[in-house]
């Protein structure tokens, strides 16, 4: 068991307190940054697929985990990011300038969008969002002038500084970089004044707004801070797919999205982390089991949708918390091996209460 | 008869026949929602099970439609019993969040399973009204519609009939008011909530085999879920007649915004109509008048 013995106020903020923790980030990182040269380079472009979904996981981690407020739409936020950077840089507008253009429209979408928040929570706010996310796949196909409708348009290579970025390599360690910097934003947002405004407006609105935080404002922000990080995430994916249709930002994704901020653990960036990379990596996962099973069902269409749903309902059922919660079981568990009793985390009985009448 | 008179009593014909599979749609969401506060977003799927599971009895199995109907609503009806015992059961007491996340695991599953053992290629099957045409003054309906029609007011009736007379019903109407009051009275609030499951996915299997023949037998069609959300949105969230009326006026809306509206606005129209209602006017035609947080 450790103790925060702190000394001094930086000790108490600093993000990596203990020798182990930089021990095992370090080699995190050293790991990732060697990747690319360990690894085929098939699983270079998985990997980066991987952090662009990590990206998304993150932003809507914020909305939904942090802030309480159920997003079904977030893949509209992605594609309008991606579709923005991919005609900013049609333009001949520079990647960077272009992508912050991209984020920011998708935030102001956001804002848009998030301003119905004020008025309707819960079921209801995910009705709008789910709406809105079909209305923008329509409009998207529709728009033929400007995104191309349902042929699609092509997506120019990234480049920074006048080098190329599309190799494998390059795309991977930019959205390695990119990852890290909006990671690292998050979690010294999250711990701050605003993520502690969310979490508050989260567990109680009523007693948010009794300690003075205006909650109406705080909703929109989180949507307006997610759909400026899903706004990046979709531009980095229309690198990703190098090809933009309407039909990569379906619901399907939208639904995806919020499966990796459940099945990672509601209320945690390193859970957002967890459930994007299990999700992400579950159709490369899928397609190498598949040969191991009898062809009548390897050969079948909807093996991937099933797995999703059987996940997501295994999750719901005996793991609420999600995989953080089930890494934090563990890590207690090491932390004081001989002493871990099981009713640390049993879950106390609940009672069925109406959320009805608020 | 003049002919843009004829084409508007054409289009509300057509309108009113899709609407009432809209509204079948959104009654049983309803229904659940009320009984045991799950907003079923599975529905749509039931739905496209049931459609596939008809289809599977009529064209493979090659009974007839009438019997083949009766079956696929029992088996339908099962499924909606196993599913709230087995797996809705197990989360009671937890957040709404965790109901609607269940049931979208639960969509998920039905529609693999569905694209697992049917594939992925769309399909039709022959009713007895297939093909037959009615001619009302100068208006052209095919059977079908009426049929539509006449069914959706059946079961609505039928459900009206239930709730109103039955000790059963009048069980249901208690703990949609009130689980824990319903509960110290004496009703068994669990086994009622699955009974409720049975009831909904039984309809969803009328509507389903009602759909099938005008929309043809394919995965997509779980989307009517989205459309029955509209209705229910538009009709008042929580209200019984709201969830009928709500249909019915989506449908009309979508098909005259088919013919005098721009291309698209068909498709969008029911997503446009949910969002406005929610945001401009959340209690909805029909909604309850004692104030409640949406």
């Amino acid at each position: 068991m450790r103790f925060a013995y702190d000394t001094s106020y930086s000790d108490a903020q600093q993000l990596l307190r203990y020798r182990s923790q930089w021990f095992c980030y370090g080699a995190l990182a050293m790991a990732l940054i060697l990747a690319p040269w360990l690894l085929p380079a098939y699983y270079v472009g998985e990997l980066s697929y991987l952090f662009i979904v990590c990206i998304a996981s993150l932003a809507l981690m914020v909305l939904t985990g942090f802030t309480g407020q159920v997003s079904l739409g977030h893949a509209a936020f992605m594609a309008i990011g991606a579709y923005t950077h991919t005609l900013l840089l049609d333009q001949g507008i520079g990647f960077i300038p272009s992508i912050l253009g991209a984020a920011t429209l998708t935030g102001f979408v956001g804002l848009i969008i998030g301003l119905p928040a004020i008025r309707v929570s819960g079921l209801y706010l995910a009705m709008v969002t789910l709406a809105y996310a079909m209305l923008t796949e329509q409009i998207i196909g529709r728009w033929k002038d400007v995104t191309g409708g349902f042929t699609g348009i092509p997506v120019s290579p990234p480049s920074l500084f006048g080098y190329d970025l599309s190799s494998l390599k390059g795309f991977y360690f930019l959205c390695l970089v990119i990852l890290v910097a909006v990671l690292l934003g998050l979690i010294n947002l999250m711990r701050g004044r605003t993520g502690r405004a969310f979490i508050g407006v989260r567990d109680s609105e009523a007693a948010a707004a009794t300690l003075g935080i205006w909650v109406g404002g705080y909703k929109v922000l989180a949507f307006v801070i997610s759909a400026f990080v899903t706004g990046i995430a979709g531009a980095l994916l229309a690198h990703h797919l190098q090809f933009l249709t309407p039909d990569g930002f379906s619901v399907m994704l939208s639904m995806e999205l919020v499966l990796m901020v459940v099945i990672g653990g509601l209320g945690s960036l390193r859970g957002a982390i967890f459930g994007a990379v299990l999700i992400g990596m579950l159709p490369t996962l899928i397609s190498k089991i598949k040969p191991l099973l009898p062809t009548s069902i390897s050969s079948q269409f909807g093996l991937e949708t099933f797995v999703f749903g059987l996940i997501l309902a295994l999750f719901v059922m005996f793991e609420p918390n999600g995989l953080n919660g089930r890494w934090l079981k563990l890590k207690i568990l090491f932390e004081n091996f001989p002493l871990y009793r099981r009713n640390t985390f049993r879950r106390g009985k609940t009672y069925m209460h109406s959320e009805r009448y608020r | 008869m003049d002919a843009q008179v004829v084409q508007i009593l054409q289009l509300t014909l057509n309108g009113i026949s899709i609407g009432s599979i809209y509204a079948l749609v959104a009654l049983g969401i309803v229904l659940t929602y009320k009984a045991t506060e799950v907003l079923n977003f599975a529905y749509g799927d039931i739905l496209m099970m049931s459609a596939f599971i008809g289809w599977g009895l009529i064209v493979v199995a090659g009974i007839p439609f009438w019997p083949a109907a009766l079956i696929t609503i029992l088996i339908a009806a099962l499924l909606g019993y196993v599913l709230d015992r087995h797996v809705m059961r197990t989360i009671v007491g937890q957040p709404q969040f965790a109901g609607v996340m269940l049931t979208i695991a639960l969509a998920f599953m039905l529609r693999g399973l569905v694209s697992m053992g049917f594939g992925p290629t769309s399909r039709s099957y022959p009713t007895p009204w297939t093909g037959h045409i009615t001619h009302i003054g100068p208006i052209v309906v095919t059977d079908l519609n009426l049929v539509i029609l006449a069914a959706a007011l059946i079961v609505t009736a039928l459900l009206f009939l239930f709730l109103r007379y039955t000790q059963l019903g009048v069980a249901i109407q208690a703990s949609s008011q009130n689980q824990l009051a319903a509960y110290l009275c004496g009703i068994r609030v669990k086994r009622l909530n699955s009974f409720v499951w049975a009831l909904t996915a039984a309809m969803a299997a009328v509507a389903g085999l009602l759909l099938a023949p005008i929309a043809l037998v394919d995965i997509s069609l779980w989307f009517v879920v989205l459309k029955g959300l509209a209705a229910l949105v538009l009709g008042g969230f929580g209200s019984i007649p709201g969830a009928i009326l709500g249909g019915l006026l989506i449908g009309l809306i979508e098909q005259f915004a088919g013919v005098y509206l721009p291309d698209g606005a068909k498709e969008m129209s029911a997503q446009l109509i949910l969002i406005a209602v929610l945001i401009l006017w959340p209690r909805g035609l029909l909604g309850e008048a004692h104030g409640r947080r949406v």
